[in-house]
């Protein structure tokens, strides 16, 4: 028994039996073990390197010609003609289809996620660490943005912009940051009156250093995680407003779009049209979901207290 | 066992009366496994108790022993994963565990009452006193809801609620912790049980308030003629009023016996060691400044197999027999789970000094002796602290000021240490933070080393925490769960520009010395220590910047008996050595005895006794002191029952609205109408701020007792 010998070490200061006896290891290795435990994070993981594979390498591989309509060829069923997923009502091979309108979706999700979670979360930390007048100025901002209607502010913003990547992102972004703001100042509250930021300042530091040191890696595990679920919602938004026909015009496709076409199809058959699409947004969600909640039990087991 | 040495005395059977009588409750062999994400913990292991009708069972051990695990066993109760594995649970002569579901929950439901230790948790904050009260009457009798609000406002009445009948219509958060701990008692006794589980009913009070729900207890076991399993790990509180103890370690029941019997003759080594590690038997045993026996180590991982007695790695008397045996309980009334054990005479203090015990201290009666002419590391002159209440409504207009520290005044000298008591709320714990500098007094002044805080800025303010530095009662909570041990201990010295990175790494490992801490610890982050080690963590990065003044809030009071000796001798050991002085905050009365040079005593934001230590405790001169010592539950068993002393009722007045004059005067026993001025502070040595003082001050020894005696 470790702890015996531990304990009977003449002279020796009560020692941790369990503390010395397991190896070393770093937080973020610990965090690593916790996220491979969870089977749903894997498969999330797993989802998002085949889906953005296949949309970003497959094109390597499988060449089509999604410029040029091709009316002698439209919605040919799958297997005809050498199109694996068939065609659709004007001539684009699916399948190649799928690719582009994928890297669309996930180029603009993970842009526009990103974009929100840093615009909001330096607002939302700001607010929180400033306090007072500020923060109630701040914050007021945000709740006056969150009470116009996302969609009647998104038909308004596409209708006087064109569409088109970039334009996409900065919409979106503009006004998904509200959530991660509000998250992060709650965070930023609560950690300006942890203990160790009090026993820090009681060694003299400033605030300065309380941020740096103590508040922000505290608040990043948090970010990251809602960093995640900022991006499947951001993909969720591309495909919204391209089926409302708000999205990139043709010969550019996002997956939103090409619902939006098939959903035309239904009653015609053309099943092919509707399902991939419909199912790779699904797909790249979830993935995006199951990724967030292993981070989060990652992020949270590495603290917890046996 | 001879009844005349018991401080009660029961109606209930006792010695051979009782193998006659069924007992009410009865676990045999019980086992409990809780299945964690990193193995199985085998929580009990083998338990096996009695309860007799209407008698008092006291199951006392420390935390991780399995005694709340016993508790939620009987009631069923037990956390997410866990399970009774074997064994059986008697109640009134039917195993629970063999008897159909609907029928086990009647039993547990009205033959059974349960009282947890966090009264706001146990309750629902949405639901109203009344309804809960009567929510059992409702379930298992089917009661209407006026015979229900009926019946709760007469329990209420029973468990000595003022005003029952306005009380059923509160929430939760309208009463104070004392009132709302009657109100889990009145739920738990709705259905008149026959048995009462009390897990901790007292912890989360003060000591006053503890006393009245203990008494409370006492009072309705008697009336309802009920049994109660008392769950503490106080023993304090059970030596006043269990008739039976169980003594419980790592899942195991290792000592039980007849409440006098037990706390005369301890048999086991545990509870033997147990005893020495409280600081009361320290001070009553050895007189002042003796060193506290404690158990080295840490209890066992439940959840990995173990052979022998689960002791044996802590224990002073340990022979290899004791690795490689099972021990079980002895026969008779005294039983005990112990191959070695203390001789069946009461004995005197253990004098067999074992290598374990070796530690590098010097000679004991070499302690520093205060000199109370040397000039004081800190000086508090009527210090104020008001917190501005705010009103409700959009304009939150300031409606009034909390007034938490009202024109306190105390001096500590260097080597000295300064121990303020007092209630929750009294204020000691603001006195402790404007004392480091953590906030701003309204008025009044704190000097250290005779500089004025107040006037300090930048650069010089900086300096000036390197004087005095804060122990925290968490240290998990003071240490930012992100960084590794050694980025902890290093930040006091990169805050203040100490040394440069080698200087600071030889610095933290002298640290690590002093505290008795190896190497290893640097590479780890918090959570992977266990509460003393932690706290000596945290001592170690007060003393970094080589402070004069260290400031413990409550620096034990998380941790169990054997672990704060432990913490409670480091910081001995550190003051001898390094020359500190501390101010000592701490609700405990026998802690602050035991560690402090002179005590000082708030109530409700003002001082209103200063005094060495000896005298404050041994001959108290106000009678809120007085009060606050007859509340402490002490294990000599007939101490209590000695005492007759102040006993006072009724709830701490708010801060918001204190009392005029004498603060005190709403719940003093002696209070008149000259009390309505403010007594001062009077006195020489031994100061006291009231109108009608227990005893008039104690002529100082010529021997020269001073400021340190």
């Amino acid at each position: 028994m470790t702890t015996l010998s531990e304990a009977a070490r003449p002279g020796a200061a009560p020692e941790p039996a369990d503390a010395t006896e397991a190896p070393v290891r770093g937080l973020w290795r610990q965090g690593l073990v916790v996220f491979c435990e969870n089977r749903l994070a894997l498969v999330g993981l797993g989802l998002f390197i085949l889906l953005a594979g296949l949309c970003f390498l497959g094109p390597v591989f499988y060449h089509t010609d999604q410029v040029h309509t091709d009316l002698t060829a439209v919605h040919l069923a799958p297997g005809e003609q050498g199109h694996p997923l068939g065609t659709d009502g004007v001539g684009y091979d699916q399948l190649g289809r799928l690719m582009l309108g994928g890297q669309t979706s996930i180029i603009v999700g993970l842009a526009a996620g990103i974009l929100a979670t840093a615009v909001g979360t330096i607002w939302g930390a700001v607010a929180g660490f400033v306090g007072g007048w500020a923060d109630a100025a701040m914050m007021r901002v945000v709740d006056a943005m969150m009470s116009i209607p996302s969609l009647f502010l998104f038909m308004l913003l596409a209708a006087i912009v064109t569409p088109s990547v970039p334009m996409l992102i900065v919409i979106i972004g503009a006004f998904a940051w509200l959530g991660p703001a509000r998250l992060v100042r709650g965070e930023a509250l609560t950690l300006r009156s942890r203990e160790y930021v009090q026993a820090m300042r009681g060694m003299g530091g400033t605030g300065g250093r309380a941020v740096r040191r103590h508040i922000v890696p505290n608040a990043i595990g948090t970010v990251i995680v809602n960093a995640t679920f900022q991006v499947a919602d951001a993909i969720l938004y591309v495909a919204y407003l391209s089926f409302l026909g708000l999205g990139v015009p043709p010969p550019a496709a996002n997956w939103g779009g090409m619902l939006s076409d098939g959903l035309a199809d239904t009653y015609s058959g053309h099943w092919w049209l509707l399902y991939p699409p419909g199912i790779a947004i699904i797909l790249i969600v979830l993935a995006f979901n199951f990724i967030g909640d292993g981070l989060r039990d990652a992020f949270e087991v590495r603290l917890r207290r046996r | 066992m001879s009844e005349s040495t018991e401080p009660r005395v029961r109606q209930h059977p006792t010695g051979g009366e009782r193998a006659a009588v069924q007992p009410l409750l009865e676990l045999r062999d019980l086992d409990t496994d809780i299945a964690l994400r990193r193995g199985t913990v085998h929580a009990l292991d083998g338990v096996s108790l009695q309860v007799m009708p209407g008698e008092t069972l006291g199951v006392v051990g420390e935390s991780g022993s399995g005694k709340t695990m016993t508790a939620l066993s009987i009631m069923g109760l037990l956390p997410q994963g866990g399970r009774v594995t074997g064994g059986q649970i008697l109640f009134e002569g039917r195993d629970l565990r063999s008897l159909a579901p609907d029928e086990v929950r009647r039993i547990r439901g009205v033959r059974m009452g349960m009282v947890f230790q966090d009264p706001l948790t146990s309750l629902n904050p949405t639901m109203r006193i009344g309804y809960q009260v009567a929510e059992p009457l409702r379930v298992h009798e089917g009661a209407g809801k006026a015979e229900a609000r009926e019946r709760a406002i007469e329990i209420l009445r029973r468990v000595g609620m003022p005003r029952p009948d306005r009380i059923v219509d509160n929430y939760p958060h309208e009463l104070s912790g004392g009132m709302r701990q009657r109100v889990a008692i009145a739920m738990a006794l709705v259905c008149s049980p026959r048995l009462l589980i009390a897990d901790e009913p007292t912890t989360a009070l003060d000591v006053t308030t503890q006393r009245q729900i203990l008494e409370l207890i006492d009072d309705l076991r008697e009336e309802f003629g009920m049994a109660v399993i008392l769950v503490t790990h106080d023993l304090g509180v059970i030596a006043g009023r269990a008739d039976r103890v169980a003594v419980m370690y790592a899942g195991r029941v290792v000592e039980t016996a007849a409440t006098g019997e037990l706390f005369r003759s301890p048999r086991h080594r545990y509870t033997e060691a147990l005893m020495e590690a409280l600081p009361e038997s320290a001070v009553r045993e050895a007189g002042e400044h003796a060193r506290l026996y404690s158990i080295p180590g840490l209890p066992p991982d439940l959840s990995r197999p173990l052979t022998g007695c689960r002791f044996a790695p802590r224990c002073r008397h340990v022979t290899d027999e004791c690795r490689s045996t099972d021990v079980g309980l002895s026969g008779g009334e005294h039983q005990f789970a112990c191959l070695h054990p203390v001789s069946g005479t009461p004995a005197g203090p253990v004098t067999v000094p074992t290598p374990v015990l070796v530690e590098p201290v010097p000679a004991e009666p070499a302690p520093v002796r205060v000199d109370p002419a040397a000039a004081p590391v800190l000086s508090v002159r009527n210090l104020v602290k008001n917190y501005a209440a705010h009103g409700r409504g959009l304009l939150r207009r300031t409606a009034g000021q909390v007034s938490a520290v009202a024109d306190v005044s105390f001096e500590v000298a260097p080597g000295e240490t300064f121990g303020l008591v007092g209630e929750s709320g009294c204020g000691k714990s603001t006195v402790g933070r404007l004392a480091v500098g953590l906030e701003r007094p309204s008025a009044g002044q704190i000097l250290l080393d005779g500089t004025d805080l107040a006037g300090l800025a930048g650069r010089e303010r900086r300096r000036m925490h390197r004087q005095v530095q804060l122990m925290f009662q968490d240290s998990y909570a003071a240490m930012n769960p992100r960084m590794r041990v050694d980025a902890i201990l290093a930040e006091p010295l990169e805050i203040q520009k100490v040394g440069d990175g080698a200087a600071r790494r030889a610095r933290i490992a002298d640290l690590l010395d002093q505290v008795g801490l190896s190497r290893r610890v640097l590479e780890r982050y918090p959570h992977e220590f266990s509460g003393g080690q932690l706290q000596r963590i945290g001592l170690a990065r007060s003393l970094a910047l080589q402070p004069r003044l260290i400031v413990g809030d409550e620096p034990v009071s998380a941790l169990d008996v054997s672990i704060q000796a432990q913490v409670l001798n480091l910081m001995r050991d550190l003051q001898r050595e390094l020359g500190l002085a501390y101010v000592f905050i701490s609700h405990d009365l026998s802690v602050v005895d035991y560690m402090a040079d002179r005590i000082g005593v708030m109530y409700l934001g003002k001082l209103v006794e200063v005094g060495p230590a000896r005298e404050v405790v041994r001959a108290a001169r106000h009678p809120y002191t007085q009060a606050l010592i007859d509340a402490v539950p002490s294990v000599t068993p007939n101490a209590t029952a000695a005492r007759d002393g102040v006993t006072i009722r009724g709830e701490l007045p708010s801060a918001l609205n204190p009392p005029t004059g004498c603060r005190f005067r709403t719940r003093c026993p002696l209070a008149q109408e000259i009390c309505e001025t403010e007594p001062p502070l009077a006195g020489d040595r031994h100061q006291v701020a009231c109108h009608f003082p227990l005893r008039p001050e104690s002529v100082p020894a010529p021997a020269g007792t001073g400021a340190a005696a």
